[in-house]
Order: structure tokens, then C-alpha cells, then sequence
């Protein structure tokens, strides 16, 4: 689910308030958006895929809350993560996050030959 | 209340609605597209990654060949050969606002496509060609004219502090999406069977509502239900002994009788090093749970679940009447997942390829005829209409209290389990079917959440289990998905589509033609 939401790196463009699809952020004028409906979150992480700041962290569990602790997490890389290896945004035209996703039936016809 | 009004109105913010929206779009028409959520994070394809059904013309013969021998003799070739025909002409359209990818030979590949960028193009599509888009704004019910034909949809604004609005068009197109009942299958949460409910109350039959009990293999931890790592994983049971389990190969249900005994483990050991290696690249979300949980799939054991899929990857929905996927109420149309897939699935899943030609074609399909109706039509804006939803809206009886995650507990506690609704027996069906028709009393009485959205969709989850169970109950054999522990064979007499109708007294039918007529 959901966990942080970064103050640092939040710059209040409030596009998670219009991209989660569950709706749980709350925009406030003035400040950086709040998780204002947790339970709704669906663990999808397209929050993150949309967060041009790299502000937003989803735990894996999608049962429960987990605590994070932020420190730990920007110092883990994870911020961002996701966003690069799609090749979102600023990576668009960088070769290393190239979308492969056409190699999928490749996959599944080799585990076949494999069985 | 706010007034909207457009030629036609798409109800919906997944694959299929868009691709209606711009169907309608380019035949001149006036769209609007309201979604629950967002119209690019929206559904179950914006978190995946369709390989769409995609053939070249000489292909297609040996294509649905292969799909006709697990149809189970209740699909027509011939609806497969036009979703074929739709798919290879529409989706290379998207070139420009989707990069399709080169395979290794350099040769462009349109069929698999990943979900967020597909989701993207498509909105930049809509947009390019002019519809209007309304996010967070989930339509609560549909609005219909004095002579029985649709006139629009109600709704509210949710980031707006629930300001109501009514949208007025010719035609409305159903595209909300199938059913999994909150059930944790990655992006499903928006899918709770809106249309069902709404296309029920207007009187407009659902087929093959039995074919509801897919179920897809996860890390227990995790929503990230993506198959494909799963091709290369080892399932153990808790003393370490291999299952010798494929759930990519048909193995799901040995899977699941596994998991009624205790846990079951995974790892992806059997991956080989250059595919561990591209697989961020293909599909950049199935690695990040793990990261995130500091476990190695290629080494370490982790406990794996099944989540179930509902109608999203079953094929049970609105039933279809005519080519342009028009249902029996005048231009009320259904497209992708809210729509019954048998006609081009029959009784096996369509997976992610038949179901996203399918999305695809019913979209592009119902927003040009959809289009045509409003250009022959006009709005007749001017003209009364009835606001037609009931339960969660408007209450029977006197409003009370209930608590809508209760609702939605005891009905996840008859159409979630294994035992209940992957191995059916008529006894265990008949024993739910009781208690969800109690829910429903409940609900369909005494239901009026302050939350409407939840209280509507509550509403929604009930009929839809009920809707399914009773068309399991009432196929009294196995068939492709469906099977029946008390009756593991297929019947020639069952050899047939299955409607359901009614919301409070439920009815079904094994006669295509029979419910068009009964209904209404």
C-alpha cells in the first residue's frame, strides 16, 4: 500500500491526486497532497509511475499497512525505481529502460519448449 | 445537479471505453467519457500488459481453430474472425502515440503492448480526436425515456465533494469492466460489476455469468498478479517437496486443492539468467514487490496465493444483441469486459489476448454505431426521463445503518474460496446463493451508504455473485471453466449460452432468443 508520500521531493503538482485511480490522495492548497483514503489503495503503483519528483514510495503488501521508515527508504534507491524502468517521463529515450514488453510470448513459448 | 450533454456517453475508463470514445469521436460525434477512476490508471490493462489477439489474414483460420477446440462448442467463429479483422485494422492506428515495439529481427510486433503506455496512448488518442473526458466521476445509474431506450447516466463528481451531475446523450455505452469482488487481482478495485447491475435494472439479460471463477497465482503479500514469471516457477509445499505444479499450463486448480491444505511456496530458480536479466524491461512491475521485500525469487521460497479474477478474466457479462454489441434497450450498448465474451471465448478464458481483441473491437464497434444513432436521432435532451437505480440508492424500505465492508466481507465469503467456487458442487452453490440473496434483501431494503460510490458498488459485488451462482447452479455439468465437482462431465443439452435476468427474482434461460424475448 501507499506509505509516503515525501515532503522534500514533493513540488505540490498534485498529479497522484488526479492519477490514482482509487482515489485515495486529498489535494490542500498551499501544501503537498496527504493519503487521505489508505484502505482504498490497490498496491498498483501507478502513483509512482506519475510522480515527476519521484515523491511517492508503495510498500509491497497489499493486505495491510507496513511501517516504512523514509530515511531507509531514500537511502535504498526505490524512489524512482519504477518510474525509470518504465522508461517514463525523462528515461523516454534511454536504451537501458527500452520497452520489451513484445518479448512476452517469447517467454511463454520457451518455458514450454523447456517442459 | 450539474447538466452534461453530449451525442454519446461512455461510462467507463479502461481499454474499451477509450477505443469506444474515439470510435464515436471519428464518426463526428459529440463524446463524453466519465470514469470512477482515471482514464489512463484506470482498470486491469493499465497495470498489465495485453498481448492483443493480432493476426495477419492467413494466420486467422489456424487462430480460431485452436481457439474453437476449448470454446467448448458455445462460441461462433464467426464474431472470432471479426475481432481478428478489427483488431489487425485498429491498434497500428495508436502508432505515434504508442511506440510499438522491434523484436529481435527488427520486425514490428503491435499485438503485446504494456499497460501504462498503452493506457497513455489512448488517452492521448481520445483527446486528439476531441472527446471529453471526466475523471473521478463514477456514474451511479442510468437515465431512460418514457419509450424504454436509454437517455443517459447519474452521477457525482467525487473529487468535487460528491457534486451530482446528469449526462444526457443518444446513445451510452457500458464499459465499467467486469467483477472480481475487491479480491486483490492487480488493478481491480474500480471492477465491481457496475454495468451488471445498472444493464439489470434497465431489464437487459447478462450471458454466461457461470463462466466467473478464474483465478491467478501471486505472491501471498502482493496484488502483482502477472502470469508470465510463473511459466518458469517451482511450487513446494511446506516440508520442501516439489508439487511438480505448471499453473501456466492448466495447473491452477492443482494449485488451488494445494492451498486448501496448508501454504504453498514458489521461487522463479528455473528462469533462465538472460530473461531474469530483460524481465524489468518487459514488465517492470513484477520485480518490484520483491525488491521492496528484499526476497530473490530466482533463490528464495516465497508463499504464493490465488486471487480470483471474477468475470475480468472469465467471460460472464451484458448480454450482446446484435452486431454493433447494442443490448436489447435501444442505444444502451456494453463493450470489453462489461460485456459477455462467450461469443468469441466460449467456455475458457480469453486470457489477455481475446479479451483485449475483444475490448478493442466492441469499443470501436458500439462508439461508431453508437455515433450513427445520435446523427439520426439528435439529443432529445428536451424529453422526461426516469432515473432507474435502486438498490444503495434508493432503499426499499426504511434506511438503516449497514456497514458496506461487512456486505462486501460475507460476499467475498462465498465467491472468494476454492472450495466454494473453483470446485462447485449444486449443494455448496445452492447454500450460498441463500446467503447472498439474504445480502441482497438486506441491501436492496434497508441500503443508503453516506459513501455512495461504496454503497452502489456494494450493491454491485451482491447481484454479481448472485448472478454467478445461480447460472453455476443452474449448468448442471462441467464446461470449459465451469466445473462441477457433482457433475465433472459436459451434457449435449447444456451445449448452449446462459442468460440470467431479474435482480430480485433472479431467472435464467439456456435459450438465446427465449430471454431476449422474456426480458423486459
Amino acid at each position: 500500500m501507499i506509505e509516503l508520500i515525501v515532503e522534500d521531493r514533493c513540488n505540490q503538482c498534485n498529479a497522484c491526486v488526479a492519477a490514482c485511480p482509487t482515489n485515495v490522495f486529498e489535494a490542500r492548497p498551499g501544501q503537498s497532497p496527504i493519503i487521505a483514503r489508505k484502505d482504498d489503495c490497490q498496491t498498483c503503483y501507478m502513483c509512482e509511475l506519475y510522480c515527476p519528483q519521484d515523491a511517492l514510495y508503495v510498500a509491497s503488501d497489499c493486505h495491510g499497512s507496513e511501517p516504512v521508515d523514509e530515511a531507509q527508504v531514500v537511502a535504498s534507491g526505490a524512489l524512482g525505481q519504477f518510474r525509470r524502468d518504465h522508461g517514463w517521463g525523462e528515461w523516454a529515450n534511454d536504451p537501458r529502460y527500452e520497452n520489451q514488453h513484445w518479448y512476452m510470448g517469447e517467454v511463454f513459448r520457451r518455458a514450454r519448449e523447456k517442459a | 445537479m450539474s447538466t452534461l450533454e453530449s451525442d454519446v456517453l461512455v461510462i467507463g475508463g479502461g481499454m474499451a471505453a477509450a477505443w469506444a470514445a474515439i470510435g464515436a469521436a471519428q464518426e463526428g460525434a459529440r463524446v463524453r467519457l466519465v470514469d470512477k477512476g482515471f482514464l489512463g490508471t484506470s482498470g486491469v490493462t493499465a497495470t498489465a500488459g495485453p498481448g492483443h489477439w493480432f493476426f495477419a489474414p492467413e494466420a486467422r483460420a489456424a487462430a480460431i481453430a485452436q481457439r474453437e477446440a476449448i470454446a467448448h462448442g458455445i462460441a461462433d467463429s464467426a464474431w472470432m474472425a471479426r475481432i481478428l479483422d478489427q483488431t489487425f485494422r485498429t491498434l497500428p492506428t495508436l502508432e505515434g502515440h504508442y511506440k510499438f515495439g522491434l523484436n529481435d529481427q527488427g520486425v514490428k510486433l503491435y499485438g503485446p503492448v504494456r499497460g501504462p503506455e498503452y493506457m497513455r496512448a489512448l488517452r492521448a488518442k481520445c483527446e486528439e480526436v476531441g472527446v471529453r473526458i471526466l475523471d473521478h466521476s463514477p456514474v451511479l445509474e442510468l437515465l431512460l425515456h418514457t419509450d424504454g431506450s436509454v437517455a443517459g447516466a447519474r452521477g457525482v463528481h467525487r473529487q468535487r465533494d460528491n457534486q451530482p451531475f446528469e449526462a444526457r446523450a443518444a446513445a451510452v455505452i457500458l464499459a465499467t469492466g467486469g467483477c472480481a469482488f475487491f479480491s486483490n487481482l492487480l488493478g481491480s478495485t474500480n471492477n465491481t460489476g457496475d454495468g451488471y447491475l445498472m444493464a439489470s435494472e434497465a431489464g437487459v439479460p447478462l450471458s454466461g455469468m457461470e463462466f466467473s471463477n478464474q483465478y491467478v497465482v501471486a505472491p501471498a503479500f502482493s496484488a502483482v498478479t502477472r502470469t508470465m514469471s510463473y511459466a518458469w516457477a517451482t511450487y513446494y509445499d511446506a516440508s520442501g517437496k516439489d508439487l511438480e505444479i505448471r499453473t501456466h499450463d492448466g495447473g491452477t486448480r492443482a494449485l488451488a486443492r494445494h492451498l486448501l491444505e496448508g501454504p504453498v511456496y514458489c521461487d522463479l530458480s528455473r528462469m533462465p539468467v538472460d530473461i531474469r536479466e530483460r524481465l524489468p524491461r518487459i514488465s517492470p512491475n513484477v520485480m518490484i514487490p520483491f525488491r521492496r521485500k528484499n526476497i530473490d525469487p530466482f533463490r528464495d521460497r516465497f508463499p504464493v496465493t490465488l486471487h480470483a479474477e471474477g468475470t475480468v478474466r472469465g467471460m460472464g457479462g451484458i448480454q450482446i444483441a446484435d452486431d454493433d454489441c447494442q443490448t436489447i434497450v435501444p442505444g444502451l450498448y456494453a463493450a470489453g469486459d462489461a460485456a459477455s465474451r462467450e461469443l468469441v471465448t466460449g467456455a475458457s478464458s480469453g486470457g489477455g489476448a481475446v479479451n483485449s481483441a475483444w475490448a478493442l473491437s466492441s469499443g470501436t464497434w458500439s462508439g461508431r454505431a453508437a455515433a450513427r444513432r445520435a446523427k439520426l436521432l439528435g439529443s432529445r435532451a428536451e424529453r422526461p426521463v426516469e432515473a432507474i437505480g435502486q438498490a444503495g440508492l434508493r432503499p426499499r424500505r426504511a434506511r438503516q445503518q449497514l456497514s458496506t465492508s461487512e456486505l462486501i466481507k460475507q460476499t467475498q465469503d462465498e465467491i472468494l474460496p476454492y472450495d466454494k467456487n473453483l470446485f462447485r458442487r449444486g449443494v455448496q452453490l445452492s447454500q450460498s446463493l441463500g446467503v447472498l440473496d439474504q445480502l441482497w434483501n438486506e441491501a436492496r431494503d434497508h441500503l443508503q451508504d453516506q459513501h455512495i460510490v461504496r454503497s452502489r458498488e456494494t450493491a454491485s459485488v451482491i447481484a454479481s455473485a448472485r448472478f454467478a451462482y445461480h447460472a453455476a447452479l443452474h449448468r448442471r455439468e462441467s464446461r470449459g471453466m465451469h466445473q462441477r465437482e457433482d457433475a465433472p462431465q459436459s451434457n449435449a443439452a447444456y451445449q448452449e449460452r446462459q442468460t440470467v435476468y431479474g435482480l430480485d427474482q433472479i431467472r435464467g434461460s439456456f435459450d438465446d432468443r427465449q430471454s431476449l424475448e422474456q426480458a423486459v
